[in-house]
């Protein structure tokens, strides 16, 4: 399926770059925030409290990947962002505007991917991403939804109706509405919710391509392998409260655990009591001995475990050591917040 | 103003219109030849003559009230119901479009297929019966501020609707008998004393009274009346969607 987003690489020659611009400030747009959310809570007519005072910066040109479990506040946060809710308190700025008192500006920096396949089943392709282009106030531009159309794979299917397209290119035909307008931020939310992994993977590509032609992107994933495989940044959001924010490779080596797998020469019963503190766990009827250390501990422990199996007559064939991943981590601080 | 976004969205409602021909242009037509052919020909040639106009032209301004009240209610409520009902709401909500350019651009469409409507319908009476306007530009602005704040009315009604029942509620049980009863096939004066009274408090009745002023210069009301309690319940319809747009009332959380 791949095949489907070869037009992908070519992205970065069609959307809107900012104006060339002296090199310092380049660099300091570059280290900028291109949305800034302060304080920021909502409450629902209900009483439920859907966000609870969220700060949050998204840096200009980043892959930004919000994760939480269902009902988080993932989905209201976005809403509030690009201006289909109110917020109860607090303010956002989007490319430093106002999103209130500002919003025209604000909104047309942003293209919206919603996690529902909201479409006007009888209007074809074409038809319905030009009108997003002219909702958003750009005056028409036919090679531009053209390159939009094959950049996604759609250029063949530009005269159906949309009732006649499959769920997959429903979801393509949603970014290229998003796309339309040449937004500088990109929210995608649940982008692959539904999407088999090769096409999955294929919308992986075309939304490396939007970052290197220098748009800002922010995703929200139930998929952890996608936030692994795609993102510079995560946030982790629970219960309404932005739980964590850290640059991805720091947050697996910050909070990512090894674990150490040993393959016994004889099944072992019981441990004995000089390895009680190790907490080490026998699997496979005895056969496997696992130890889970922690990488930015001061020690590991394993040169002083290997030492206590070798005086308690304990050997081993070989051994073997795992990273946790990105949903370990993810579900561990989801149960503590 | 966003005018790009006021023209996106009125051409995209009016291709609706195109995509409906038979829903939204024929059939309104149809239903009013049946009513010339069943109210002017069978029964109006038992009918004298009234205010010194025969009965089948009589009707002509009712009639295209009738089909223009019902149709702005129907465009404008459908055309914002629609997107609310499949989602793509969001994308309207979250353009750089102010709500004075959203309901001008829905309100425009709805406003303009009535009047196309009414247009047709008028010239599809010229055919049945002989037709004469005395003040055509007055009869313009008449059809112009009936359908526009109708389908203001409509658009309202779009917005409180959630679900199909409710979309034709209103217009069923409220707009349909109120424009039987505000003079469409007969003169209030018409009516006993008592319930000529109760008529005129049906603000239907003002409608079609000032348009039929414009076509044969008789009317159940004064002319004046007419256009000013027409612009009254085009400022409450203002001053609803005004507070709808404040409060993101059924359309923002």
């Amino acid at each position: 399926m791949a095949f489907l987003f070869q037009g992908s690489a070519d992205l970065s020659s069609w959307m809107v770059r900012p104006p060339p611009q002296p090199l310092l400030l380049s660099l300091a747009a570059i280290m900028s925030s291109i949305i800034s959310v302060a304080n920021l809570s909502k409450t629902y007519g209900s009483g439920f409290k859907a966000l609870k005072n969220v700060n949050l910066d998204i840096k200009r040109g980043e892959i930004f990947a919000l994760l939480g479990p269902n009902g988080a506040g993932k989905t209201t946060l976005i809403s509030i962002i690009c201006g289909i809710a109110n917020p109860s308190e607090g303010r956002v700025l989007v490319g430093g505007e106002d999103i209130q008192t500002s919003y025209r500006k604000a909104r047309s920096l942003i293209g919206l991917v919603p996690q529902e396949l909201h479409t006007d089943a009888f209007e074809s392709v074409w038809a319905t991403v030009s009108f997003s282009r002219g909702l958003f106030g750009k005056p028409k531009n036919p090679d531009h939804i053209e390159k939009v159309l094959k950049a996604l794979s759609l250029w063949d299917k530009k005269d159906n109706k949309i009732i006649t397209l499959s769920g997959g290119m429903k979801r393509r035909v949603m970014i290229a509405k998003a796309l339309s307008h040449e937004p500088q931020i990109l929210f995608l939310d649940e982008p692959t919710a539904g999407v088999d992994v090769e096409l999955r993977k294929g919308m992986w590509e075309v939304v490396r391509g939007l970052q290197q032609s220098g748009v800002t992107i922010i995703l929200t994933t139930h998929y952890i392998e996608e936030a692994e495989e795609m993102a510079d940044r995560i946030g982790v959001i629970n219960k309404g409260e932005i739980v964590l924010v850290e640059d991805k490779t720091t947050l697996m080596q910050k909070l990512g655990k090894k674990r150490l797998t040993l393959h016994l020469q004889n099944k072992v019963t019981a441990l004995p009591e000089s390895l009680s503190q190790y907490e080490l766990e026998l699997c496979d009827g005895g056969a496997t001995l696992v130890y889970d250390y922690d990488t930015q501990g001061e020690r590991t422990g394993i040169t002083s475990l290997l030492g206590d199996l070798r005086a308690a007559g304990i050997r081993f064939n070989d051994l073997d050591t795992t990273q946790s991943s990105l949903e370990d981590i993810f579900v561990d601080l989801v149960r503590t917040s | 103003m966003n005018h790009r976004a006021i023209r996106a969205i009125y051409l995209f409602e009016m291709a609706r219109t195109w995509r409906t021909l038979l829903q939204s242009i024929v059939s309104p037509v149809v239903s009013t030849s049946l009513y010339f052919v069943v109210f002017g020909a069978a029964i109006g040639s038992r009918i004298s003559e009234v205010e010194g106009v025969s009965y089948g032209t009589f009707i002509v301004p009712g009639l295209i009230m009738l089909s223009v009240l019902t149709q702005s209610i129907a465009n404008a409520s459908f055309g914002i119901y629609f997107p609310k009902f499949t989602g793509t709401i969001y994308e309207i909500l979250s353009a750089p479009i102010s709500y004075f350019e959203i309901v001008l651009g829905y309100v425009g469409a709805a406003a303009t297929k009535s009047i196309i409507l009414g247009l047709i319908i008028l010239a599809t009476a010229g055919l049945f019966v002989p037709l004469h306007i005395q003040h055509p530009v007055w009869m313009l602005a008449f059809l112009v501020l009936t359908a526009v704040t109708f389908s203001l009315f409509g658009f309202i009604i779009g917005i409180w609707a959630d679900g199909f029942e409710k979309l034709q509620m209103i217009p069923m049980l409220v707009v349909t008998p109120l424009t039987f009863l505000g003079g469409s096939f007969y003169s209030i004066d018409m009516l006993p004393p008592t319930w000529r009274t109760v008529a005129l408090l049906n603000p239907v009745v003002y409608l079609i009274s000032g348009f039929r002023w414009s076509f044969y210069e008789i009317a159940d009301v004064s002319v004046s009346v007419s256009i000013g309690m027409t612009l009254a319940f085009l400022v409450i319809c203002l001053v609803v969607i005004w507070w709808i747009f404040r409060t993101g009332y059924r359309l923002k959380n």
